[in-house]
């Protein structure tokens, strides 16, 4: 589903790499977690599969398409085969919960009676029945976490990055969140996630590739969070 | 689904930035206004040429008994030179650029000056004699004035030779100068708008980056994304523009039509009807401005 061939980032020149020839693969339905201190090239990892950066040197592959020599004009409709969620959640602070989720959808011009129905089906689904109406600001960080989770899946992608998620969230909460995830993996979907998280890692016990100064050190299925803290 | 999320949007934009687009709205006005004046004037200018060209004649004044100029050394004008004269107008390098010529006598320029002049008390003075006898040479095309001058200037018998579009060359002056003078100003103020409109572009990307953000984000094509802020800055030009095509029907209407034609009479002037065919052009400079503005800046803000 994403293959790296070779990959290095190189922000600026003479800089150290924030990615230094990365080799790997996930594959479809996988959930992979990217661990690792800051700085030592997760966000890279993510915004190269987003194509938001070009890698400087190797080749980026994304459900089969090539993201180096992929044509500007085709990159949006790349991004609507990945969701993304983020540690500060990205909610439009004037939209209600339902509008920041219909807004995802909108925007890629579906048409209002597919908005209207799935919707409702995909924030039974993270939890949030009921709380349409809210604001963010009304709501808990899971809970907008929660909504951010239901926008970047609403579109079923087949790909879903997260970048830190449960980054600003208590433990407890971010258990409910890492379950979610872990049923929305359920459905097929592939989950990457970024994360400082030791405890939830260990817990998951899912494939864990950790990255240190932009090089892979270790790629274990079934891993735990380990001994770079 | 689509026009209408995307109306919504430009509304939100416009509403948020208000006093940005009512400024847009106002500079492209002013200087629309501007721009529309030195057309409204240089079709003014045409229209008087069309009107006046068709009637001026090249005069030819002939010597009359005081003239000081060394070709009327003879005194008035004789027979003979007349005569040289009329065949010099009927020769074959002539005649081609000649539509008529006629013969105003001493007597005959005496009765129209009196006439023109009947309530000045000076034209009492005037005697006959006064008067020059003259040519009055209507050309084929008034351009080329300068063929039948140069072969009648420095005769034996000729006063002058006096072009009448000369009369208004001071008055076309007055009005391209005008013209220049406006245009001028309408370059500044449109380089003001384009930079106005681009600001204000900025701002209002700047103030949803957050939702330009996300759109990014799932996948939404760059035109969508860019399509609000475009038309936003478009409407605030084109609402400029109806302002401009509204303020020239105006002061059309009212300081040409209502004042100027009833005051200055003789003097043909334009009507609505020049500022419906200027309107057009007013509105597409609007959206041409408003077009460069947004592909100018929006290529920085809003890159995939």
């Amino acid at each position: 589903m994403i293959r790296f061939e070779n990959v290095s980032k190189v922000y600026a020149r003479g800089a150290r790499p924030a990615l230094d020839s990365i080799s790997m693969e996930v594959e479809r339905g996988e959930f992979v977690f990217l661990v690792g201190a800051s700085g030592s090239g997760k966000s890279t990892f993510l915004r190269l599969v987003l194509r938001e950066e070009r890698p400087s040197e190797g080749k980026v592959f994304v459900a089969g398409k090539d993201m180096t020599t992929l044509s500007a004009w085709k990159v949006p409709q790349m991004r609507r085969q990945i969701g993304a969620v983020f540690q500060d959640f990205r909610l439009l602070p004037n939209k209600s919960v339902y509008e920041n989720v219909a807004f995802a959808l909108q925007v890629i011009g579906k048409p209002r009676h597919h908005i209207m129905t799935t919707v409702p089906d995909v924030l039974e689904m993270v939890g949030l029945a009921g709380k349409e109406k809210r604001r963010p600001h009304e709501l808990s960080g899971g809970e907008q976490q929660r909504v951010a989770i239901a926008r970047a899946f609403v579109n079923r992608p087949p790909i879903l990055l997260c970048d830190e998620p449960t980054g600003n969230l208590d433990p407890t909460t971010s258990l409910g969140i890492m379950r979610l995830l872990d049923r929305i993996n359920r459905t097929g979907t592939t989950v990457v996630m970024a994360t400082h998280d030791d405890e939830i890692v260990d817990q998951m016990r899912k494939r864990v590739v950790e990255l240190s100064a932009g090089a892979m050190v270790r790629d274990q299925s079934r891993g735990v969070y380990g001994s770079a803290r | 689904m689509r026009a209408q999320f995307i109306l919504s949007e430009i509304g939100i934009g416009l509403r948020r930035n208000l006093s940005m687009t009512i400024s847009v709205i106002l500079v492209t006005f002013v200087s629309l206004t501007f721009v529309g004046s030195a057309a409204l004037l240089q079709l003014q200018i045409s229209q008087m040429k069309d009107d006046w060209y068709g009637k001026v004649e090249v005069s030819v004044f002939l010597c009359a008994a005081g003239s000081q100029k060394p070709t009327c050394a003879d005194g008035e004008v004789t027979d003979a030179q007349k005569a040289a004269i009329q065949a010099e107008l009927d020769s074959p390098d002539v005649k081609p650029y000649i539509q008529k010529v006629y013969y105003e006598s001493k007597q005959q320029a005496f009765v129209s000056f009196q006439k023109m002049f009947a309530d000045q008390w000076w034209a009492s003075s005037i005697t006959v004699d006064d008067m020059n006898s003259s040519f009055r040479i209507k050309l084929t095309d008034p351009a080329k004035y300068q063929v039948v001058a140069d072969v009648l200037t420095g005769r034996q018998g000729i006063d002058e030779v006096q072009d009448q579009r000369k009369i208004f060359d001071s008055l076309f002056l007055v009005l391209n100068r005008a013209t220049m003078l406006s245009a001028g100003l309408a370059a500044v103020m449109l380089l003001a708008a384009v930079l106005l409109i681009t600001t204000t572009i900025r701002l209002s990307a700047m103030s949803r980056r957050r939702e330009t953000g996300i759109m990014r984000l799932v996948g939404a094509s760059n035109l969508f994304i860019q399509l609000p802020f475009m038309l936003e800055g478009a409407i605030a030009a084109t609402l400029g523009a109806a302002l401009a095509v509204g303020g020239l029907w105006l002061g059309v209407r009212y300081l040409v039509i209502d004042w100027l034609s009833s005051s200055v009479t003789s003097i043909n002037f334009i009507t609505e009807r020049q500022v419906w065919l200027v309107a057009p052009f007013i509105v597409g400079a609007a959206i041409l401005l408003a077009a460069i503005s947004s592909l100018v800046t929006l290529r920085r803000y809003t890159k995939v």
